[in-house]
C-alpha cells in the first residue's frame, strides 16, 4: 500500500476533490467546535476557582462543594466528548476509505 | 518491610526479562526497535498508553497532593485526563498517518530542511530528560525511603540499569508489554486500595466526604479538601492555577514518548481507538487516586505520613529545631536519618499500611516501582530515537546508511541517554520532583504542541515559524522557570511557579509572527499532500 510514487500534482487533485472536500469540512466542523468547547468548559474551572472562589466553595450535595463537582463533570465531559467522537469518526472513516479505494483503483489502471 | 517488596518486585523484573527475551528476536531492525513493527493493536497501545501515563508522578505523587492539598491536587487529575481530548482531536491520527518514527518526523513532513528537524529533535530530547530525571530521582527516593539499606545513588543506578536491559534488547515491543503488565497491576493496586478505603467508611459516601471535609493536619487543627485554594495559595496563586491548568491540557499534546506511540498501531482509526482506551483508563484510575488521596488525607492523617524515623536522638533534635532539621535535610539524610518533613510521596504505601497492612504496602510499592521502570523504559526510547534517527540518520548522515548502522545508533544512543540519565539523576538526587515534571509539561506544551498543531492545519505555516515558535518557547519556559520562585525562592523575579500561562501564547505567538514574516512557498505546497494524507491515510507508513 505504498503511495509515494503519486505525483505532487496528484496530491493537489486529491486535496481538491469535492469528496475530501467534503470530508475535511465535516472533519472541521466536528472538531474545531469540540475543541473550543472543551477548552472553554475545562479552563472555566481554574478561573472561576481563582477569581471567584467562594461561588465555587458553596455547597451543593451535603459537604461537596461546586469546584469538587465541577471537577467531576470535567469527566463526565470527557468522556462524553470521547464517544461522541468515536461515533461520529466512524462516517470520517467510511468516506476516508471510499476515497482511498477509489484513488487505488485509478493508480491500478 | 523490604522483603516482600523485594520479592515482587523481583518477580515484575523477572516478568520483563522474559518478556524482553522474547522480543529481542523481534527488535532487530530499526523499525522493530521504534514501532514494534506497526503490529500493535488499538486496545494493547490503549493500555501502554494508560501504563505511559500513570507514571509515580501520578500513583505517589497526585496522591500525595491531594491528600495534602486536596482540591488542588485534583486538579492536576483533572487536567491530564481532559488532555487527551487535543490529542485525540487534534493529532493522533494525523500522527499515526503521516509520522514515521518520531515527533520531529511529522513537524519536518512538509517544513523541509534541516532546521525544524533539528530545532524539534533538540526540544524532543529536553522533554524527554526532564521527565526521566523527574521518574529517576523519584525512584531513588522511594526506594530510600521504603528500603533505607539501599541509598539514593544505588538505587537510581539499579533502576537506570534495569531499564537499559529491556529497552535495548526488546525494544518497543518488550516496552509496550512491560507497560501493559505494569499499567493492569497499578489499576489493580488502586482498585483494591479504594475498595479498603470505603471499606474504612462502611461503604457510606457520606461519611467518606464528611471525613474529608476535616481532614486532620496535625496539632488539632484540620483541613477540608473538598475546597480549593490549599495548594495555590498567596496573591498569585489563582493565576498559578490557570497557569498549571494551561500547560496540563496542553503539555500532553508535545510529550514525545506519549505521541511516539502513535506510531506502534497499523492504522489511523487504532490510533483513534487507543486514546478511547487510554482516556477510560486513565479517567478511572485518577478517580481512584481521588479516593486513595482523600483516604490518605483522613485516614492516615497528613501529620503522619513522612515521619518514619530510626534514631530517637535524631528524632528529639529534629522535634526541638524543626527549622533547622528542615535545612539540613540533605545532611541528615546523607547519615540516613530520615527527616520528618512532611513527604507527601508515601502517602500511598502509608495508606496501604493503615488499610492492609505490610503485605498490600510490599504490593504497592512494587507497583510503584515497576511503574517507574516502565515509564522510563518508554522514554529512553523517545530520547533514543530523536537522537538516533533525527540527529544521526536525517542530520548527520542525511538519510543515508544501513539498516545495520541505523539500528547501531539507535542501541547505541539509548545507551548514552540511558547512562546520561542515571547521571544527571544522582546529581539532582535531592530536587524536587513535581518541579521536574512541571517543567518538562511546560516546555512540552509551549515547544513540540504549537509546532505541531499549527502545521497539521495552518497552511502557511512556516519554516521560519516553526523555529521561531519551538525556540522562543523553550527558551521562554525555561528562563522564567529559572526565575520562579521553586529556583530562586521568595525574592524571585518571575512570581508563578508554573511559566505556562506566559510561554506557551509565547510560542505560538512567534510561530505565528515567523510565520508572518516571510513566505515560504515550498512548505505551502505541501500542505495538500500533508493534508491528504493526515485525513485518509494514503501513503502512511507501513
Amino acid at each position: 500500500m505504498q503511495h509515494h510514487h503519486l505525483t505532487a500534482s496528484e496530491w493537489d487533485e486529491l486535496a481538491n476533490d469535492p469528496d475530501f472536500v467534503a470530508l475535511l469540512r465535516a472533519r472541521r466542523r466536528f472538531v474545531v467546535p469540540s475543541t473550543i468547547f472543551f477548552l472553554l468548559f475545562y479552563l472555566a474551572l481554574p478561573i472561576l476557582i481563582g477569581f471567584a472562589p467562594a461561588f465555587m466553595n458553596q455547597h451543593i450535595y451535603g459537604p461537596l462543594t461546586l469546584a469538587y463537582a465541577f471537577g467531576l463533570a470535567q469527566f463526565v465531559m470527557a468522556w462524553l466528548l470521547l464517544g461522541i467522537y468515536m461515533h461520529a469518526a466512524k462516517k470520517f472513516d467510511d468516506s476516508a476509505e471510499r476515497l482511498v479505494l477509489r484513488t487505488q483503483a485509478r493508480l491500478a489502471r | 518491610m523490604s522483603q516482600p517488596t523485594l520479592v515482587m518486585f523481583a518477580v515484575f523484573v523477572a516478568m520483563a526479562l522474559v518478556i524482553t527475551y522474547w522480543a529481542s528476536a523481534r527488535s532487530t531492525s530499526s523499525r522493530g526497535f521504534y514501532t514494534a513493527h506497526r503490529e500493535i493493536s488499538g486496545v494493547q497501545n490503549g493500555w501502554a498508553i494508560a501504563g505511559d501515563y500513570m507514571s509515580a508522578t501520578s500513583f505517589l505523587g497526585i496522591t500525595g497532593l491531594i491528600a495534602f492539598y486536596g482540591f488542588d491536587g485534583f486538579m492536576y487529575a483533572i487536567g491530564w485526563l481532559v488532555a487527551y481530548l487535543t490529542v485525540l482531536f487534534l493529532l493522533a491520527e494525523p500522527l499515526r498517518n503521516t509520522g514515521r518514527y518520531t515527533v520531529a518526523d511529522v513537524i519536518a513532513f512538509r517544513l523541509r530542511g534541516r532546521g525544524v528537524r533539528a530545532v524539534a529533535a533538540v526540544t524532543t530530547l529536553i522533554i524527554t530528560l526532564f521527565y526521566m530525571v523527574a521518574q529517576m530521582v523519584g525512584a531513588g527516593s522511594l526506594i530510600n525511603l521504603l528500603i533505607q539499606r539501599i541509598n539514593e545513588t544505588y538505587a537510581i543506578v539499579g533502576v537506570g540499569l534495569l531499564m537499559l536491559i529491556y529497552v535495548l534488547f526488546g525494544g518497543m515491543l518488550a516496552t509496550t508489554w512491560v507497560q501493559i503488565i505494569k499499567a493492569a497491576l497499578l489499576l489493580g493496586a488502586s482498585i483494591l486500595l479504594s475498595v479498603l478505603v470505603f471499606a474504612h467508611y462502611h461503604f457510606s459516601l457520606m461519611a467518606f466526604l464528611n471525613a474529608a471535609t476535616t481532614a486532620p493536619t496535625g496539632a488539632g487543627r484540620t483541613a477540608n479538601l473538598l475546597e480549593p485554594g490549599l495548594f495555590f495559595t498567596g496573591p498569585h496563586g489563582a493565576l498559578d492555577l490557570i497557569s498549571v491548568g494551561l500547560a496540563l491540557v496542553i503539555g500532553t499534546a508535545g510529550l514525545p514518548h506519549i505521541l511516539m506511540r502513535f506510531f506502534t498501531v497499523p492504522t489511523a482509526k487504532s490510533a483513534r481507538i487507543s486514546v478511547g482506551w487510554a482516556m477510560g483508563l486513565i479517567g478511572v484510575f485518577y478517580l481512584l487516586i481521588t479516593v486513595m488521596g482523600l483516604g490518605a488525607g483522613t485516614i492516615v492523617g497528613q501529620h503522619d505520613i513522612g515521619k518514619h524515623l530510626r534514631d530517637t536522638q535524631a528524632i528529639r533534635y529534629i522535634i526541638h529545631n524543626p527549622d533547622t532539621a528542615t535545612q539540613m535535610n540533605g545532611e541528615l539524610a546523607k547519615n540516613g536519618y530520615i527527616v520528618p518533613v512532611k513527604n507527601s510521596n508515601l502517602s500511598a504505601p502509608l495508606l496501604a499500611d493503615a488499610v492492609g497492612g505490610p503485605l498490600l504496602v510490599a504490593f504497592v510499592a512494587a507497583v510503584a516501582f515497576a511503574t517507574i521502570l516502565a515509564v522510563v523504559s518508554g522514554l529512553t526510547i523517545a530520547a533514543a530515537s530523536a537522537f538516533a534517527h533525527d540527529i544521526w540518520y536525517s542530520l548527520i548522515r542525511g538519510g543515508a546508511g544501513t539498516e545495520r548502522e541505523h539500528i547501531f545508533v539507535a542501541r547505541t544512543a539509548a545507551l548514552l541517554v540511558g547512562f546520561g540519565s542515571i547521571f544527571i539523576s544522582v546529581g539532582l538526587r535531592t530536587v524536587n520532583v513535581a518541579f521536574l515534571v512541571g517543567l518538562a509539561f511546560a516546555v512540552a506544551a509551549s515547544t513540540n504542541a504549537p509546532a505541531l498543531i499549527l502545521s497539521l492545519s495552518w497552511r502557511r505555516f512556516s519554516r521560519t515559524g516553526a523555529i521561531c515558535g519551538m525556540l522562543t518557547g523553550l527558551i521562554s519556559s525555561l528562563a522564567l522557570m529559572g526565575i520562579s520562585p521553586d529556583v530562586m525562592g521568595e525574592h524571585a523575579l518571575f512570581p508563578l511557579r508554573n511559566p505556562g500561562i506566559v510561554s506557551i501564547p509565547l510560542g505560538f505567538i512567534a510561530a505565528i509572527l515567523g510565520t508572518l514574516l516571510a513566505r515560504d512557498p515550498e512548505s505551502e505546497a505541501m500542505f495538500n499532500q500533508l493534508q491528504v494524507r493526515a485525513t485518509t491515510g494514503l501513503g502512511a507508513e507501513v
